[in-house]
């Protein structure tokens, strides 16, 4: 191996002080470790809380706002400004016009992977006297199936079933216990507006969400749209899944213009969440860089003292004929090459941490801690590794650099 | 016979200002020609060192001009600087000699790997001839922090030679030297000024070393008072 005189300094000086090295070294290692764990674990955590979010909701949905009443042109009071005494919610139809076509336009968009049409009835679920009250959403369960895994989440009977049974429904267990009935049992159920229909159990859902489980069923898409007393064409919402949820705010504009309707995305549907993930990312993110600063000001510190004691050395370098580059070029080198030992050994030690905790047992739907050693944040913990030890390098090397060999050789 | 002027100055000046004000050298002229054995003689403190310096090319603060090989050296970058060292200048310091941490060998080879002329076997090569030159082989290995002042001195010296410079400048290379060892010194010198063609221009308090190059040179006070024999 042919090494430049440089890469031979640095590494002699290295090897002279092994101690001191991996000191310097270990500080990197501890503090790549850390980052990659914390940042794991926030990405882990977040992950889990967003998937929470979609299984309910999506990516981004498709709606018709309320319109408030506006007053008729023309009436104006004596003023001359037109009122409206007691402005209220405008008895328009919430209905999406042509959802078919609308279904398809965006269904045809650029990194939309799912699209499916929601008609959203409030009702009551009856059985004998019993009652409870809740919200049935009408869709085809196919298609709401690949967008929130439904399917996971069935305790008894099957959704398909939905398919191929006309007054079918799927309830929610909740519902079930409440109204003590039991799969293939026939429900009544009535609508807000009124329309009442028999309805057979064909299945039973239990979602981590106990409001979920005690308010929320499935039906067709006809059935939601005759319990509204509404035709073929009546459809709510239309939900929409992209390929990457973090783009989800990006595609809003884009599906306001197709559609002319509201567009709402999981992150402004789902503020809190959002913030709480933001709040966790920030925190864990400052604890790992303020490890890492720590474990670069080791590298800064160690170097600075060898320079220090090396002041000699760098005098007869610089007289025999090394420039202040050269002179850089080795204090920078043994830097990185401490940082390149300490990043290698964090990554392989940030694995200890994220397997533990990915074998710790939970429970209820989340079961083990949702954490797994990432690769892309081990890639960027290597780099910002690297980057930050580089810097903690650079900065004692030039001082290095400037020093003046006959400042040392008349002393 | 017309001489090859290998190094020489103009009106060099040199003031130090800490702690007061002070002119250690004053209207320095003078060349020194290729292949020849310099002296520089003087008693202590009157600026054989701070000229060395300055002739080095380490120095940069002074008055005056100083060329080497017709080039002028007065006024270039740093990094030009440092290349002209390495590949025209051998220095052996006063009192720092060497790189602890490396081998004698290493010490030796380093300004030749970092010049890149030749292969590291072939400079390898060229250490060792220098070491039996200067009666040094079965040193070579040891680290150079385990030597003697006098042994360090010679790898000092060793060290100077390996690039083959026009020009070595020695500040006391025979300090430390016993009577035999200055001796052995004093021909390798006056070899390579003669049959190699190299200059040596060499800070010495002892006279007979000085009596037998080929021309000395005395400083008093910062300034020269006589020139030598021509
Ligand atoms: N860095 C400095 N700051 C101030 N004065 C200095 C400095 N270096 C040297 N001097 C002064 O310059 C003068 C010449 O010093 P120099 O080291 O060149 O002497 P020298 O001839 O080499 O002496 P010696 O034979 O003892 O080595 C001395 O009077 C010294 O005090
Ligand atoms: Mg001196």
């Amino acid at each position: 191996m042919k090494l430049s005189v440089n890469t031979e300094i640095g590494l002699t000086h290295l090897l002279s002080r092994k101690r001191q090295t991996l000191v310097a070294s270990l500080g990197v290692t501890i503090g790549i470790a850390m980052y990659i764990f914390m940042n794991s674990l926030t990405l882990g955590v977040n992950r889990y809380s967003d998937n929470a979010i979609f299984k309910n909701a999506p990516h981004l949905r498709v709606y018709k706002e309320d319109e408030m009443s506006k007053p008729i042109p023309g009436v104006s009071s004596s003023s001359g400004l037109p009122v409206i005494v007691n402005p209220k919610i405008s008895n328009t139809s919430l209905n999406l016009v042509n959802p078919q076509k609308l279904l398809k336009d965006i269904q045809s968009q650029k990194g939309v992977t799912a699209a499916a049409a929601y008609v959203t009835a409030n009702l009551f679920y009856t059985n004998g006297k019993s009652q409870v009250n809740g919200v049935a959403s009408g869709v085809n369960i196919l298609e709401a199936n690949a967008m929130f895994n439904i399917e996971s989440t069935m305790i008894d009977g099957d959704l398909r079933s939905l398919v191929n049974t006309p007054n079918g429904i799927l309830l929610g267990v909740g519902i079930v216990n409440k109204l003590n009935i039991k799969l293939n049992d026939n429900i009544n159920v009535i609508s807000s507006v009124g329309v009442v229909k028999l309805m057979k159990v064909v299945g039973i859902f239990k979602t981590s969400f106990a409001i979920t489980d005690k308010t929320k069923s499935y039906v067709s898409l006809a059935t939601a749209q005759q319990l509204l007393g509404q035709g073929p064409n009546f459809v709510t919402d239309i939900y929409v899944n992209v390929a990457t949820p973090a783009l989800a705010p990006s595609y809003v504009p884009l599906l306001q213009n197709l559609t002319g309707y509201n567009v709402e995305d999981w992150m402004v549907a789902n503020e809190t969440a959002v913030a709480g993930s933001k709040i966790r990312g920030i925190m864990l993110g400052g604890i790992s860089w303020a490890i890492l600063l720590v474990a670069a000001f080791g590298i800064y510190n160690i170097l600075n003292m060898t320079i220090t004691q090396k002041l000699n050395d760098i005098a007869i370098l610089k007289a025999t004929g090394f420039s202040g580059k050269d002179v850089i070029r080795i204090f920078v080198l043994e830097a990185l090459i401490m940082g390149f030992l300490g990043t290698c050994f964090g990554v392989i030690l940030s694995l200890v941490p994220t397997t533990a905790l990915a074998h710790v047992y939970i429970g209820a739907d989340i079961g083990y801690f949702p954490i797994r050693f990432e690769p892309s944040i081990a890639l960027k913990g290597a780099i910002i590794g690297m980057i930050v030890t580089f810097c903690a390098g650079y900065i004692p090397a030039r001082r290095a650099a400037k020093v003046d060999p006959l400042a040392i050789f008349r002393r | 016979m017309e001489r090859e002027i290998v190094l020489n100055t103009s009106k060099i000046g040199k003031f130090f200002y800490d702690p007061i004000e002070f002119k250690a050298l004053d209207d320095i002229s003078f060349e020194a020609y290729k292949g020849e054995f310099l002296t520089l003689i003087g008693k202590s403190g009157s600026g054989k060192s701070t000229l060395l310096y300055i002739l080095s090319t380490m120095d940069t603060e002074y008055e005056g001009e100083l060329f080497i090989d017709g080039k002028k050296i007065t006024g270039q970058k740093q990094d030009n600087l440092a290349k002209i060292r390495n590949e025209n200048i051998g220095f052996v310091f006063q009192f720092h000699y060497l790189l602890p941490e490396f081998s004698c060998l290493k010490n030796i080879m380093i300004p030749a790997l970092k010049l890149g002329k030749f292969s590291r076997e072939e400079i390898e090569e060229q250490a060792y001839s220098r070491l039996k030159m200067l009666d040094m082989t079965d040193q070579a290995l040891k680290p150079a922090s385990k030597l003697s002042g006098g042994q360090q001195q010679r790898i000092a010296i060793a060290r100077a030679l390996i690039n083959n410079p026009k020009i070595i400048m020695c500040d006391e290379p025979t300090g430390n030297l016993d009577t035999k060892n200055t001796q052995i010194v004093f021909d390798i010198f006056q070899q390579i000024a003669h049959e190699l063609g190299q200059t040596i221009i060499a800070v010495t308090h002892d006279t007979d070393f000085a009596k037998a190059s080929d021309r000395t040179i005395e400083l008093a006070d910062g300034k020269i008072i006589s020139h030598g024999k021509k």
